[in-house]
This record gives C-alpha cells, sequence and structure tokens, in this order.
C-alpha cells in the first residue's frame, strides 16, 4: 500500500511535473493576491484565453511559444486599456469583447492554418508530456515574476490600496497597472502548460481569496497564497497520476476543496466565526 | 386617498451585518404628515442603515419599523415609500431617458407587464412639469447637470405618489441656486402632508428648511424639533472629534461670544458685511 | 452570388443557421442586462461550470440539460453566497466556483467512460447539431424569450437602481435569480449548440456593440440582436467557405461589428471625436 504511493516518484517526468506544478502555483498564487484585492478576477481569464492566437501566429512564423503567447496577451491588454478609457462600457464588458474575439481569432487560425499546435494541449495543458525547453522558458518566467514582486510588489500593492499615496510617493498607478497585467500574462503562459488556459483563472485567483479568509496583513496573505499554490500545485501533480491524468484539473479541484474548508472553518472570517459574531453583537 | 395620514415610527432597531458589524444599537423616532427632517450624523454613522431598514432592505434584529401604522412590506405595496438615490449610487450612462426614470416610479401601479396606460403617462408628465424637467424628457440622463438629475430623480417620486420620500445627501454637487429651488419644492410637498426625510452631513442648510432634526451615531442620539435637537451641545455628541466650534475673534463688529459657527469637516470663511475678510477659523475646542 | 447562396442549399445548415440565430436572438438581448450590470464574468463563469453537471448526468441517466441547468445555475448562486457571507467579492468568488467546478468536471470526465465529448462542450458542433438537441435549443430559446418578454421592464429596472426597485414592491431577489435562471438556461442551450466561447462572447458583445450606438434601452436591445443575427449568418458562410471553425468565424464576426460601432458610434465614435463632458 505505502510503496504503491510512493510509485509516482520513481518516474522522472512525475518528479518534473510535480516541480514545475509547485512552482507555477507558488507564482500564480503570490500574484493571486493582488487579483483578489483588485478584483480583477476575469483579467486572469482574459488573458489566458487572449494567448491563444498569438500561439498559433508563433508557430506559423517559426518563433517561439512564450513569445507569441506573451505577446498577444499584452496586445490584448492594450486593446482593453484604450478601450476603456474611450468609450462608455464597463471594464468587465470591455475585457469580454476582447478576449473572446481574440480567442476566437484563435480557432479561427487555428482551423484554417492546420498545425501541430494541439487546441486540447491549449485548453487543458499538459504538463505530464512538457519538452525540456519548456521547463526552461517556464522557469525564467517564474524568476522573472518573483523578482519584479520581490522588487516592485510594496508599490504594487500600494496601488490597489491608495493611488493618490502612491502618486505622493513618486510613484506611479499607470504603471503599476501595466506591471500587473505584464505580470499576468507572463503567469498565464507559464499557467497555460501546466494547466491549460481554461484553469489558469483558478491559480491566478483561488489561493490568494484562500489566503484572505485567513489574515489580515498582506504580507502573511502573499506567503499564504504562495504556499497554497505551491503545496496543491505538487499534491495535484501527485494526485493526478492515480487518476489518470488531468493534472491541471487535480491542482485546481484540490485548491477549491481547500477554500471550501477555509470558507466555513477561518477563524476570524469564516462562515461560522462571522455568524458567532453577528450572535454577539446583536445580543 | 389614504386611510390614515402617513406616519413613521422607528421603534427601538437595532441592525447587525453578517460581518458582525453592528451598525445600529436600539434606534429609534418618530415622525408625523406634513413634516421635512434631517437624518444627520457622520459618515459610517448609520444613516444609510437607517434608510435601508425603512426601504425594507435590511431587516433589523431588533425592534420594528412601522409606516402608515403598518409593516414596510405593506406600505411598500401601496407605493406609499419613495427614494431619491445618492448621485454616485446612480450608473449615468445607463441607457434610459429622463422619461423612462420618471415612468418608473409608476412601476408599482402598473400590471405585471409594466406596459404604461394613460393615466400613467399623465402621471409621468405633470411631476415632469412639476419639477421644470419637461422640456429636457428626451434627454438620456448622463446628459444633465447635477441639478437636474437631482430633480429628476424626484419627479419619480412624485409620479410613484410617495408619501414618504427619502432623500440620501440631496445637496452634493448641487450649486446653491439649484440646493434653494429644490428646498422650496420639498417645502410645498411638505405642505400636502408628506414626510420628507433628508440624510445629510452638510449641517450648514439643516435649519433652513428641516422642521424636525434625527441625530444619528450608531444609535439614535436626539431627536424632536429643529430648535431643541439641532444645538451645540448635540451636534459635538453626534460629531465627535469631526466637529470643529469656532468662536469668532474680538476684531468683528459684534461681541466675541455673540455667534459661534459650526462646521464638519470644514473650515469656514468669515467676511465682514463689507466683504473684508475676517479670517479663516481654525481654534479648535 | 451563386456561391454565396450555396451553402444554404444543404439541409443541415439551414438547421444551423435556425438553432444559431435562436440563440443568437436570446444571448443579445440577455447580453444588454449582462452589460449593463457589469455581469461579464458569469456569463463565463457559468458556462463553464456546466461541465460537472453533463458528466454527473450522463452518469446517473439523468437528461443532460437538466444536469448542466443545474451545475450552472448552482454555480451563480454558490457564487453570489460566498459573496454575500463572507468577504470575499463576487468577481473572485465566481472565479473559484467555476475554476473548482470545472476541474471536479475535468477529474470526472477522466474517471468515466462516457459518450460527453469534451471538444463539443467546449466548442460545440453546430453544423452538426442532433435532431433531438435541435428541438431542446428552440424550446429553450423560446422559453427564454417568453419570460423576457414578460418580465423585461422590471428586469430593467432592477439593473438601473435595484433600491428603485424594492420600493416599487418588486421581489428583487426573485428577479435576480430570475435573470440568472434565464441566463443559465440560455448558456446550456448555446452551449451544446455552439460552445462555450462563443455562447460568452455572445453574452457580451451584442450588448457591448447596442451601448455604442443607442441611448434607449429599446433601441439597444434592438441593435444587439441584429448585431449578433449579422454576426451569425456571416459567420456561417465564412466558415462554410473557407472550412474554417464555425464557432471562431462568428466570433470573429462579432468583433468585426464591435470595432464598426466604435468607429461610427453616434456620441462615442472614434470618427466624430468631440470634448467629453466634463463630469
Amino acid at each position: 500500500m505505502f510503496d504503491e504511493l510512493l510509485i509516482p516518484f520513481q518516474y522522472d517526468y512525475m518528479l518534473r511535473a510535480m516541480g514545475i506544478s509547485a512552482l507555477v502555483g507558488a507564482v500564480a498564487g503570490l500574484l493571486s493576491c493582488y487579483v483578489v484585492l483588485k478584483g480583477w478576477s476575469l483579467m486572469g481569464d482574459a488573458l489566458s484565453h487572449a494567448i491563444v492566437p498569438g500561439v498559433v501566429v508563433a508557430w506559423l512564423a517559426g518563433l517561439p511559444f512564450a513569445a507569441g503567447a506573451f505577446a498577444s496577451g499584452m496586445l490584448a491588454a492594450l486593446v482593453m486599456a484604450w478601450l476603456r478609457d474611450r468609450t462608455p462600457i464597463r471594464e468587465d464588458a470591455v475585457i469580454g469583447v476582447v478576449f473572446t474575439g481574440f480567442f476566437g481569432l484563435g480557432l479561427f487560425l487555428m482551423s484554417i492554418y492546420p498545425s501541430n499546435v494541439r487546441l486540447r494541449t491549449i485548453v487543458f495543458g499538459n504538463v505530464l508530456g512538457i519538452a525540456d525547453e519548456d521547463i526552461v522558458q517556464m522557469a525564467i518566467i517564474a524568476v522573472v515574476v518573483l523578482g519584479a514582486l520581490a522588487l516592485r510588489g510594496r508599490d504594487l500593492m500600494l496601488s490597489l490600496f491608495d493611488p493618490t499615496q502612491l502618486v505622493v510617493a513618486g510613484g506611479s498607478p499607470a504603471r503599476m497597472r501595466i506591471l500587473l497585467l505584464v505580470l499576468l500574462a507572463a503567469t498565464a503562459v507559464a499557467g497555460l502548460q501546466a494547466v491549460g488556459a481554461v484553469l489558469v483563472i483558478g491559480m491566478l485567483v483561488t489561493p490568494g481569496a484562500t489566503a484572505y479568509l485567513l489574515t489580515d496583513s498582506f504580507g502573511r496573505m502573499a506567503g499564504l497564497a504562495a504556499g497554497i499554490g505551491a503545496g496543491t500545485g505538487l499534491l495535484g501533480a501527485y494526485a493526478s497520476y492515480f487518476l489518470d491524468g488531468s493534472t491541471g484539473g487535480s491542482i485546481v479541484a484540490l485548491q477549491a476543496a481547500l477554500f471550501v474548508v477555509v470558507l466555513v472553518l477561518a477563524p476570524k472570517h469564516g462562515i461560522l466565526a462571522s455568524r458567532r459574531a453577528a450572535k454577539v453583537a446583536a445580543a | 386617498m389614504l386611510a390614515q395620514p402617513i406616519s413613521l415610527a422607528v421603534d427601538n432597531i437595532s441592525v447587525a451585518y453578517p460581518n458582525g458589524h453592528l451598525a445600529l444599537k436600539e434606534a429609534g423616532f418618530r415622525l408625523d404628515a406634513g413634516t421635512i427632517c434631517g437624518l444627520v450624523g457622520i459618515n459610517g454613522s448609520g444613516k444609510s442603515t437607517m434608510f435601508k431598514s425603512i426601504m425594507g432592505l435590511v431587516r433589523p434584529g431588533q425592534g420594528r419599523v412601522l409606516v402608515a401604522g403598518g409593516p414596510v412590506e405593506a406600505a411598500l405595496k401601496r407605493n406609499l415609500v419613495a427614494y431619491v438615490p445618492q448621485a454616485e449610487e446612480v450608473d449615468w450612462t445607463f441607457p434610459v431617458s429622463v422619461r423612462d426614470v420618471v415612468m418608473m416610479g409608476r412601476y408599482g401601479h402598473m400590471n405585471l407587464l409594466r406596459i404604461p396606460r394613460a393615466a400613467d403617462r399623465a402621471e409621468v408628465q405633470a411631476a415632469l412639469e412639476r419639477v421644470g424637467m419637461a422640456d429636457l424628457a428626451d434627454r438620456q440622463i448622463g446628459e444633465l447637470s447635477g441639478g437636474q438629475r437631482k430633480r429628476v430623480f424626484l419627479a419619480r417620486a412624485l409620479a410613484q405618489g410617495g408619501q414618504l420620500l427619502l432623500l440620501d445627501e440631496p445637496f452634493t454637487g448641487v450649486d446653491v441656486t439649484t440646493e434653494e429651488a429644490i428646498i422650496a419644492l420639498l417645502k410645498a410637498l411638505r405642505d400636502e402632508g408628506r414626510i420628507i426625510l433628508v440624510s445629510t452631513h452638510n449641517l450648514g442648510s439643516v435649519p433652513t428648511f428641516c422642521d424636525q432634526v434625527v441625530l444619528v451615531n450608531r444609535t439614535v442620539l436626539a431627536a424632536g424639533p429643529t430648535a431643541e435637537v439641532f444645538t451645540g451641545p448635540n451636534l459635538l455628541r453626534a460629531f465627535g472629534g469631526a466637529l470643529r466650534q469656532h468662536s469668532l475673534p474680538g476684531a468683528t463688529p459684534l461681541p466675541a461670544d455673540a455667534v459661534v459657527v459650526l462646521s464638519d469637516d470644514e473650515r469656514p470663511l468669515v467676511m465682514a458685511p463689507d466683504g473684508q475678510v475676517i479670517g479663516r477659523l481654525e481654534r479648535d475646542i | 452570388m451563386n456561391a454565396l447562396l450555396a451553402p444554404w442549399t444543404h439541409g443541415f445548415m439551414v438547421d444551423a443557421l435556425v438553432v444559431g440565430l435562436m440563440v443568437a436572438v436570446l444571448a443579445a438581448i440577455l447580453s444588454c442586462f449582462v452589460v449593463l450590470k457589469g455581469w461579464s464574468l458569469m456569463g463565463d463563469a457559468v458556462s463553464h461550470a456546466i461541465l460537472p453537471g453533463v458528466v454527473i448526468a450522463y452518469l446517473v441517466g439523468a437528461p443532460l440539460v437538466i444536469g448542466a441547468f443545474v451545475a450552472g445555475f448552482g454555480c451563480a448562486l454558490a457564487s453570489g453566497a460566498i459573496r454575500a457571507t463572507s468577504r470575499i467579492k463576487e468577481d473572485a468568488a465566481m472565479g473559484v466556483v467555476f475554476s473548482g467546478m470545472f476541474a471536479v468536471g475535468l477529474i470526472l470526465l477522466t474517471q468515466v467512460r462516457s459518450n460527453v465529448h469534451l471538444s463539443h462542450v467546449l466548442f460545440g458542433s453546430i453544423l452538426g447539431i442532433e435532431d433531438e438537441d435541435f428541438w431542446q435549443t428552440l424550446a429553450i430559446a423560446g422559453g427564454g424569450l417568453l419570460i423576457l418578454a414578460l418580465r423585461g421592464r422590471d428586469l430593467v429596472l432592477f439593473c438601473f437602481d435595484p433600491g428603485q426597485a424594492r420600493i416599487a414592491g418588486l421581489k428583487v431577489g426573485r428577479l435576480r435569480l430570475l435573470l440568472l435562471a434565464v441566463l443559465a438556461a440560455s448558456i446550456v442551450a448555446g452551449v451544446q449548440a455552439v460552445g462555450v466561447i462563443l455562447v460568452v462572447a455572445l453574452l457580451i458583445t451584442p450588448g457591448a456593440i447596442g451601448l455604442l450606438l443607442a441611448d434607449r434601452f429599446g433601441r439597444m436591445v434592438w441593435v444587439a440582436v441584429a448585431a449578433a443575427c449579422l454576426a451569425t449568418v456571416a459567420g456561417i458562410q465564412v466558415s462554410f467557405m473557407l472550412d474554417a471553425s464555425t464557432a471562431g468565424s462568428i466570433v470573429l464576426a462579432l468583433s468585426v461589428l464591435f470595432i464598426a460601432a466604435l468607429l461610427v458610434s453616434p456620441r462615442h465614435g472614434l470618427l466624430r471625436r468631440r470634448p467629453r463632458a466634463p463630469w
């Protein structure tokens, strides 16, 4: 029985999948704190879908996958920012219009230029069959995102909480917004290979939401979210060995399950705790 | 016609939100027909919770709200309660015209399909004319000025036939001329027997148009006729540290202790009758 | 001219057009509410959340439509409940719930041998739609349109000013549920016909086009419906002629119409730049 549980560790590809999922999970978890506090869940989903036409074009032009994906995500973000400032349409609808348009373009290109870009891989990820150069790409993305957050994470947090104060302190909220978009697009590119386009949003929202229920300090929230992301990434990849595939499904389902437990039981902000507090206050 | 004149009784209510925040504790007051009443308190004092309780949007954990002697739900069914929202609560890009907005006041009188009848159209037209907005009836609401926007929502309350009017911070972003026009309209509505409850943290205008005042800070601190309730000591209790009381410096035609200026968060400028600036009042008590 | 009409001589193309137009009309009307209410993520969330419902319905032998509807509606309710009972904002709640549900659906799908084809769920198969699905889609779309025709005005008031709706004696909670239920039902109908991504697009873009071109709700709905129908016809036509993805072509046609609306919009158009009002 115990031996059986150790089987995944005997396979090189499983070890790699667990390692890379934990890394991407940690990075996405860290970013998810900003996404949750900014109310940008839709943006996380949008960027992961907006990447698709870039992947196809990159393949057609013989460019690296990550470059095309990232460029496409950033282009979508630019179009959104431009539309948001010039139309009466709410930001959420602008995001929706743009990302569905990009994804539609991706589908269209893929169907008229048959390529070896497999829709299945983009939509569901394929971390178990990941190629070495992709691992290098993902590791680079992870290091860059972590470095950027280490340097500018505090400014980024201030831009969400009190943009005016950031201006007074000599920073620029607009630049912070762009930074967050760049980091999101980069993480979406990495997450795409780990869990696929549809489930990137899970990794970019759930750990942050879970941590937000557990603490009132941003520093601790970031640490918790990164830990949750890494832990669920590792465990999810491990569990997917026994579940016969769908690594992305395992990781995100695990994160959602953890969220539900915390939602009910969290010491201060859980449902049970607030109910108790409301009773005490009314008495 | 009403079976009995309108009245509002807030009977010892406590409201706690799910996150455990106790917004109002054992708050109560009573108003009768033909009254303009100011609901005065700082931001976060429970003014909007009080409004929500009267509108039936939150249910007090303790106590009850009676409108015209019955529960809120019954009053809403009879279209007795009308509400003029704060400017920030409205989506001004929403694709509706002035007339559409006022027509929304008639929904409670219409059948399930909300198809307006001639009577509904007539009420809407009358309301628009009363607030002087009939000429702009086909404008999209975002094209109006701040004062015009307020008047549209007042017209909606009129078209609805509300007897208890709730106005949330009606004078924010409105110039003085418009403010006076709105106050004149409110007084006319009062004289027809309505109750008008105005939530505000703008102290200066309160004595000019409110017959009664309710001071709130997490509970009702004081309630009654303006002359009795709107006093320095009461305001200090309601506004706590946020309030500044100023005695004028001596170099004025008036004795120094004859004038007291109260303001909540702004520093008033005091000028002599000839336009000479006497000074900015800064001496906090 | 004959080349343009050639596709429509095939029976399956005509069927596809009928189903596509029904879904487009219903989704376009709903998109006006979605855009004004700020619910864009809702269409995205509900359309993905139906996956576990479909698989479970298959397992227990219930109609797939019922399973899909229960799961989609459940996702909307659960997100609302999380927002109401905790400090999590609605957008994050929706993100957590729908990604979690989709993940569970994926796992279930790998565990059971079913005839649920994931690619059909995700990308639709409007050109190969089956008889049973055809009538189901028409029935759901017809029901949805009827409800919107009956309660549309109340729903507009609910979107514009929920406080006034409450005061007018409307049951705001029930209106919200009604709008969500119609949304979920039309997503279920749309997903099996045209796929997730096209449903998400149809639930946002036509409303956005309408908002650019009209400043009354009624006209906004007409513009949205016209845009959605035009895009459906053009998209199916292009996809037949180029042998391209139908859903992709329709979404692209919608995007082109959106860009056109952006250029000519009377109040917000780029071709008629006027100084913005000071407020």
